[in-house]
């Protein structure tokens, strides 16, 4: 067993771990932090995607011990938990708000991943093409969306973070087109 | 899938390590960034009873020039190597190739030397390291000493290391003069494996190819230069149809493998096409 030392979402935790245990699994089972999802097991699909550093990495191919010491983000950390006056108001990040925004998700397995990938690649390129962010994503696998609604939410969020605003066309926009609200 | 027990060792220096591995024996591994090894170990396609990781050796990450050669340590990042501006300038081959390994979560850990130590014939990296003429230096007990790229690479996951040597750094000639340069990739799907790659650098001098280096990624069980096409475009003017009787030998010599992504002829008509593709690139055109 080696003793650990990280930074998980603002908390500092100190464990005592196998050598063979992979970050996925120490974030999941020892640390209850369970919104970093297993999806593929092959290190293909990036639903297991966390932040050391604010660099992008897949948790199943890291092992804990190799993170000990790190700075990590997961899903879990990425809202603001503090509003203006300290009371806790849980504001979501921006590419969080975009997706829900823009209907980025269907069953939602690779969200945690593709959120987190998407925050990298902003804080990376501020102003990145739709072919870019295309390719920024191309280590999270989503099967239900079709990619379109995840890359319109990634613009999105870069449009906001750079103070312009979201882009229009978002899922509240259109819900009027049911024929309720008409 | 959980990796068999192993015991762990992360050195502080590159002397510690090469201990670390003649005490671990025949069934220790070093781990550098883990994005190939990992998933084997996960998968349980290998058992090393010790890892030795080399993250803490700071000596090992960074890029230097040292006269005409660039200096890349092992343990350097692909995401570091591709916006290294040194590498930018004098290895700009290597920039390109290693910004279409994977993905960008992979390039945050993988590292060049680990690539180049695991071997893999479908590795983007090892065919730069050839057609650029790269020196791998690795230290073991006796001391360090310098291996050139084509004979580093043995066979499939197979090269020149000792089980008691680390590779500590990579050794690029700077290339001097009017370069072009190009990676080609073909692959299924984003962030797979190459089927084929050709890493092509290219000197033009007065409207003329002057020297051609061509590496292929995954037209053998280890990366080979393309001597013929590299033979027939020396002195060769850079127009369209001298580059495409050329590239018309770049299977020549080959034993492409064939596996589900396709048959060795199909790799050999690959070959061809991303090697014109790759010159005219380099070339200019």
């Amino acid at each position: 067993m080696t003793r650990v030392s990280m930074n998980v979402d603002g908390v500092v935790y100190e464990d005592e771990v196998e050598s063979r245990t992979l970050l996925i699994h120490h974030l999941r089972e020892r640390l209850g932090r369970v919104g970093t999802p297993i999806g593929c097991d092959t290190s293909n699909c990036g639903a297991c995607t966390v932040l050391i550093s604010g660099e992008s990495v897949k948790s199943c191919s890291v092992f804990a011990v190799q993170a000990d010491g790190e700075q990590i983000t997961t899903i879990q950390g990425l809202a603001d938990g503090q509003g203006v006056n300290g009371e806790a108001v849980g504001q979501w990040h921006p590419v969080q708000r975009a997706f829900q925004q823009h209907h980025g998700l269907q069953c939602g397995y690779c969200t945690p991943g593709m959120v987190l990938a998407a925050v990298d690649l902003l804080a990376r390129n501020a102003s990145p093409t739709e072919d870019e962010v295309r390719h920024g994503l191309e280590g999270n696998l989503c099967r239900c969306t079709g990619y379109q609604n995840i890359v319109k939410a990634v613009l999105s969020a870069a449009s906001e973070l750079r103070g312009e605003g979201p882009l229009p066309g978002s899922f509240q926009d259109s819900a009027d087109l049911t024929g309720v609200g008409a | 899938m959980i990796p068999a027990q192993f015991d762990y060792v992360a050195p502080g220096t590159v002397a510690d390590a090469v201990a670390a591995l003649i005490d671990g024996g025949e069934d220790a591994k070093v781990l550098a960034g883990g994005q190939s090894l990992i998933p084997v170990l996960r998968l349980r396609l290998s058992y090393p009873s010790l890892l030795v990781d080399l993250r803490k050796i700071d000596e090992l990450r960074g890029v230097r020039e040292d006269g005409a050669e660039l200096v890349i340590g092992a343990m350097t990042r692909h995401a570091d190597v591709i916006s290294d501006p040194l590498v930018r300038q004098h290895a700009a081959l290597l920039a390109e190739a290693a910004a279409t390994v994977a993905d960008p979560a992979v390039r945050h850990r993988g590292t060049f030397g680990g690539s180049l130590a695991h071997a893999d014939p479908a590795g983007d990296l090892p065919a730069v390291a050839v057609a650029l003429g790269a020196q791998l230096v690795a230290e073991g007990p006796g001391g360090r000493r310098s291996i050139a790229a084509a004979d580093f690479f043995q066979d499939y996951l197979q090269t020149a290391l000792a089980p008691d040597e680390v590779l500590v750094e990579v050794r690029l000639p700077k290339l001097q003069g009017r370069w072009g340069v190009a990676y080609e990739k073909f692959s299924r799907t984003a962030q797979a494996w190459a089927i084929v790659g050709v890493a092509a650098a290219v000197r033009r001098d007065n409207g003329a190819i002057a020297e051609a280096r061509i590496g292929l990624t995954n037209m053998g069980s280890t990366p080979v230069r393309a001597g013929a096409v590299e033979a027939a475009l020396a002195g060769a003017s850079a127009e369209a149809g001298t580059i495409a009787e050329a590239a018309a030998h770049a299977a020549d010599g080959t034993h492409a493998p064939s596996d589900l992504s396709g048959g060795s002829d199909y790799r050999e008509h690959l070959a061809r096409v991303l090697t014109r593709r790759a010159v005219t690139t380099a070339a200019g055109l």
